[in-house]
């Protein structure tokens, strides 16, 4: 009995998470463009999402700078962590607490502030600043789920390969890099999904003539948003399922052949 | 420093920033050790310096100053009292302003107190919906378990904006529930352009991050310590309010954090599924900076609603002085 309300509620809780999504999702397959009312199925939307230049044109943003951001971020990150670790205690506090500072600012006060910077400074706002923009708020996030697997490592292993003989660059790479990986990986993906999804530090820091699809469906959220928009992220959304169910058989068959089969 | 000086100055730094950083890392391979690991956290430092502590440092100019550039605290007076700059204004032209009824504006605190109240609410609603939700799933007898925290986060990956807006289409006066209540025969509902529709929002959107954090705290305990309760004769109810709740807190806390933290700034959920008086802070401080375009007041109510954020989380460290609920994954 208790098994059966508590598998009830997860249902009802679950439910209430994806109603609007299914609701999203179906709405793309409506003939018509009633929020409300089904008229029938039809591909209609879709084929209409790939002749939109501004929806195809806010996608491009959209994940050319969640690419780039994602990397810059990383590589970027990776290297602070690797630094802040081998700093002294002081230097280090001050650094983990300064890396801290944009995490627990809320969105729209990073947004605003980095709005200030950029017509302070006479910077056009667009692509690239849209792109600096999400850099910064993704750095944290990197070092964040990188700097635990540094902690892990053993102290002596780098110093043991420098002397055995290794170059700091050779130690670097076949020591350090090899120990942290799935922090980076981790965190690469943290900061793309992040950047993915952002609307408010990118609604302040681009022009209108440059949007990603966030900032797309804001300005069109007064007029009503035409069910391609729907259509689109139900396609962004299965891309992203077909991606994590990929990702997770990956993982399950290393781990599998970690425990020699079992599990 | 106005404009230009300020542009040319950002440059210099960065040039000289980049100059000295090149300048270290050959000096440290020059004396034979190759780079140096601490170096590697230059480049960082500088896009710190840069990107976060001086635009931090300007929307703190642009609070502590006029439209003219000189040191005031007005901006700070027109949060707490919005007719402040037309009472000043009166008393310049002679007239008493007590005189003519012009009584204090309280929109921005009240706007405050409200998002205060609204972020409130959301934290303990979804509190109360994701720690059974949590401890359901942490259950070892349930193997489906850590399966089922993933659907908590799948849904995140849907862009807010839509979720949010899929929310309309429900709640509407045409939308499906009351399509729905309508072909059975029973009066249509009010359900959205009120507080409750957008606490329904904010609690949609949040919730993902309530279960995460309970959730991995549930998980990591060592399930001996609830068997040693039992074993030591306590039943379910008691073993779960001294063993298994305390030991969750450190997720709880952190839960809390990421719930109450970004529902005060919340922004455009009140202006979807909102009506007129449903305004929060986030809103508040958007519509000062690009509407009023009254960058000075802006960066005052930003910066008040920093310091606020940042006593919260102080008083929540203190409850969890460990930190140890600080990750989310």
């Amino acid at each position: 009995m208790s098994k059966l309300v508590r598998r009830g509620y997860l249902v009802l809780v679950l439910l209430f998470l994806y109603v609007p999504i299914i609701v999203l999702i179906l709405q793309s397959f409506n003939a018509g463009i009633s929020r409300a009312k089904w008229e029938g199925f039809s591909l209609r939307w879709y084929a209409e999402l790939f002749k939109s230049p501004s929806i195809m044109n806010a996608l491009y943003v959209t994940v050319t700078i969640a690419l780039l951001a994602a990397l810059i971020s990383t590589v970027l990150g990776t290297l602070a962590a690797i630094g802040i670790h081998a700093l002294r205690r002081r230097p280090q506090a001050i650094m983990m607490t300064m890396t801290n500072i944009p995490m627990t600012m809320p969105d729209i006060v990073t947004g605003i502030s980095l709005m200030l910077l950029f017509i302070f400074t006479q910077v056009p706002r667009g692509y690239f600043t849209m792109l600096l923009a999400h850099v910064t708020f993704n750095i944290p996030y990197v070092i964040l789920s990188v700097m635990p697997k540094l902690k892990q490592m053993n102290r002596y292993s780098y110093e043991a390969a420098l002397d055995l003989g290794a170059t700091p660059g050779y130690a670097l790479r076949h020591v350090i890099l090899p120990a942290v990986m799935p922090g980076v990986i981790t965190g690469a993906l943290l900061s793309f999904t992040l950047s993915l999804d952002d609307f408010t530090i990118s609604y302040f820091t681009t022009s209108p003539l440059v949007q990603n699809l966030s900032t797309l469906i804001y300005s069109e959220a007064r007029k009503g948003i035409k069910p391609t928009m729907n259509a689109l992220s139900a396609l962004m959304f299965i891309a992203l399922l077909v991606l994590l169910l990929a990702v997770n058989r990956r993982v399950t068959a290393t781990d599998n052949t970690k425990n020699g089969g079992k599990s | 420093m106005k404009g230009m000086a300020f542009s040319s100055w950002t440059s210099w730094l960065m040039a000289l920033g980049f100059i000295v950083f090149v300048a270290m890392v050959v000096l440290s391979i020059r004396r034979n050790q190759g780079i140096r690991r601490t170096l590697f956290a230059f480049p960082y430092g500088l896009w710190i310096v840069l990107f976060t502590l001086i635009p931090l440092l300007l929307i703190g100019y642009y609070a502590f100053t006029d439209r003219a550039g000189a040191f005031t605290l007005d901006n700070f007076k027109m949060f707490w009292d919005s007719n402040y700059e037309m009472n000043k204004q009166l008393a310049e032209m002679g007239l008493d302003p007590a005189a003519l009824g012009l009584a204090r504006g309280n929109v921005n605190v009240d706007t405050l107190i409200y998002s205060l109240w609204m972020a409130f609410l959301c934290t303990l609603i979804c509190l109360l919906l994701g720690y059974p939700a949590a401890l359901f799933m942490a259950d070892r007898h349930f193997r489906l378990g850590s399966t089922l925290v993933v659907l908590f986060i799948i849904p995140m990956w849907m862009n807010f904006l839509l979720r949010t807006i899929a929310w309309m289409s429900l709640l509407e006066d045409n939308g499906l529930i009351n399509t729905f209540l309508a072909s059975l025969g029973l009066p249509r509902m009010q359900l959205m352009y009120n507080s409750q529709a957008v606490l329904l929002g904010m609690v949609y959107n949040y919730l993902p991050f309530m279960v995460f954090p309970i959730f991995n705290a549930l998980n990591k305990q060592d399930q001996r310590l609830s068997e040693a309760a039992m074993d030591l004769g306590a039943n379910a109810a008691k073993t779960f309010i001294r063993v298994t709740m305390p030991l969750s807190l450190p997720g709880v806390i952190s839960g809390i954090t990421m719930v109450f933290m970004p529902s005060v700034t919340t922004f455009f959920i009140p202006r979807v599924l909102g009506g007129g008086n449903t305004e929060m802070f986030g809103d508040l401080i958007e519509r000062t900076f690009l509407s009023a375009d009254n960058w000075n007041v802006g960066s005052a109510l930003s910066l008040i609603m920093m310091v606020l954020i940042l006593m919260s989380l102080s008083l929540l460290r203190k409850v969890d002085p460990e930190g140890e609920g600080g990750s989310m994954i």
